[in-house]
């Protein structure tokens, strides 16, 4: 495996082949924790590893220098998968300080115990140099913690980016260039969409920052490391902060006795237009991640709900409470189910749909116990709405509803 | 008017452009927001916001 970023940089971190589970996130391709050592006159580690892999490091840090070699180790991120390892790591390197911003400090001192630990708080525009090397900070809050930060060394045009632009894949190859393309930016898209989704605005504000930089690298803490593709990702980070929607239409639903079935197909015969991409998600049978993945780039959303028990069918209420917390924005959408004597599941999803500020162009659509041919004409011609809307706002670059992340 | 940011997140309420996406018309002070009003970026609440230098 070439490990080697730049002479003298290697990544030494863990690859999680058989993570599937990653805090409820689909991680179908495994994941990679990625810490990365800058040998100069003066060794620095960025950033660590999952708790259970703190020895590997420790060992793979030690197969490359002397652990009392190691001088600083920068922490551009709090949470686990990433500073999991650290009282590990700090207890086995003597002569380490730990190097991270105020917010990341605290957060730290929440999560373990810091008091034996040598601390250099870092601000934006901070450096240490580490002799030939500079390591730069630039906080980045948001994206995705409050603590979140980017370390850059301009000598070598390379970017620590901490989890953006990262990806959960499991792989023995270390850089973009080494792997199929499609998949690292399907995967890239999942993490965006499931991770970064809801901080739209700060990326949007991040990427301008950056353009600053002359980036010849990055290095992101999961995944491959972008060395060829640099352009593609920043492109696709920008399209995704911009929230630019494809011609795309999603018809998402759970039923109980397909009465919303047969209206989920009937939007989608009407929304199955030239140009226009249209899809049905059957919800027991697709994922929290899958799902929050096609929102992101898709333009109308049909969203259906069988009525269980006065109200929504849980696994609706699962994904609709999952979408509005990832704040998808800029979307079309539509209401629609089944009901027997009472209403409730179709009514609740339009509650969703308007409090994530959606465009919500007509009242939800329902149907007691079997829609008749009159609503099932009735959704195919929603259905044929949605294409039109789709088409429309991908081709004006419109979004429905909330406005978009400006910076 | 003053503004104030959010500790946790950075976000910087401007009274000037209140918050609109979530009913709070341009300028409210700081003060005149609701009890319930939460970050728009990180959801704290308003015992989080100081003062901005």
């Amino acid at each position: 495996m070439n490990r080697t970023l730049r002479e003298n940089i290697d990544w030494v971190g863990h690859v999680d082949w058989t993570v599937r589970d990653f805090h409820g996130y689909d991680t179908a391709r495994g994941a990679t924790y990625n810490a990365y050592l800058v040998r100069d006159d003066q060794t620095a580690l960025i950033d660590a590893v999952k708790a259970p892999y703190a020895d590997e490091l420790l060992g793979s840090i030690a197969a490359l220098t002397d652990l009392s070699g190691v001088k600083f180790v920068v922490c551009n991120h709090a949470e686990p998968d990433h500073a999991g390892g650290l009282p590990r790591v700090m207890a086995a390197l003597p002569n380490a300080a730990l190097v991270c911003d105020k917010k990341c400090a605290t957060a730290l001192s929440q999560h373990h115990d810091t008091t034996g630990w040598k601390m250099r708080i870092v601000a934006t525009g901070d450096t240490i140099s580490l002799g030939r090397r500079t390591l730069q900070f630039l906080e980045t809050p948001m994206v995705h913690w409050p603590e979140s930060m980017f370390t850059y060394v301009p000598e070598e045009k390379l970017l620590f980016s901490m989890d953006a632009f990262g990806q959960h894949y499991a792989t023995s190859q270390r850089f973009d260039d080494e792997v199929p393309l499609g998949t690292v930016m399907e995967e890239a898209k999942i993490y965006y969409a499931n991770i970064v989704m809801p901080f739209g605005k700060q990326v949007a504000a991040l990427l301008k920052k950056t353009a600053g930089l002359d980036i010849g690298m990055i290095a992101p803490a999961h995944g491959v490391i972008w060395r060829k593709h640099i352009p593609v990702i920043l492109e696709a980070y920008q399209n995704w902060a911009d929230c630019r929607p494809k011609p795309k239409v999603l018809v998402i639903y759970d039923t109980m006795w397909d009465s919303t079935g047969r209206m989920a197909r009937a939007i989608l015969a009407g929304a199955s237009q030239p140009g226009v991409e249209a899809q049905l998600i059957h919800i027991r049978h697709s994922s929290l991640t899958r799902i929050a993945t096609e929102v992101l780039d898709a333009a109308a959303v049909a969203f259906g709900s069988s009525t269980l028990n006065q109200g929504l069918m849980p696994m609706a209420g699962a994904v609709l409470t999952y979408l509005k917390g990832l704040r998808p924005v800029g979307k079309v959408g539509f209401a629609f189910g089944s009901h027997g004597w009472s209403g409730g599941g179709p009514e609740a999803v339009n509650e969703y749909l308007r409090a994530m500020k959606w465009e919500v162009p007509r009242e939800p659509l329902k149907a007691q116990y079997r829609p008749t041919p009159n609503v099932l004409d009735e959704c195919r011609a929603v259905g044929g709405m949605l294409a039109e809307k789709a088409r429309e706002m991908a081709a004006d670059r419109k979004v429905g509803g909330r406005q978009c992340n400006e910076p | 008017m003053k503004k104030y940011v959010c500790e946790p997140c950075g976000y910087v309420y401007d009274p000037e452009e209140g918050d609109p996406e979530n009913g709070i018309d341009a300028g409210t002070p700081f003060e005149k927001l609701p009890d319930d009003w939460v970050c728009p970026v990180c959801g704290v609440g308003k015992d989080e916001f100081s003062l901005e230098e």
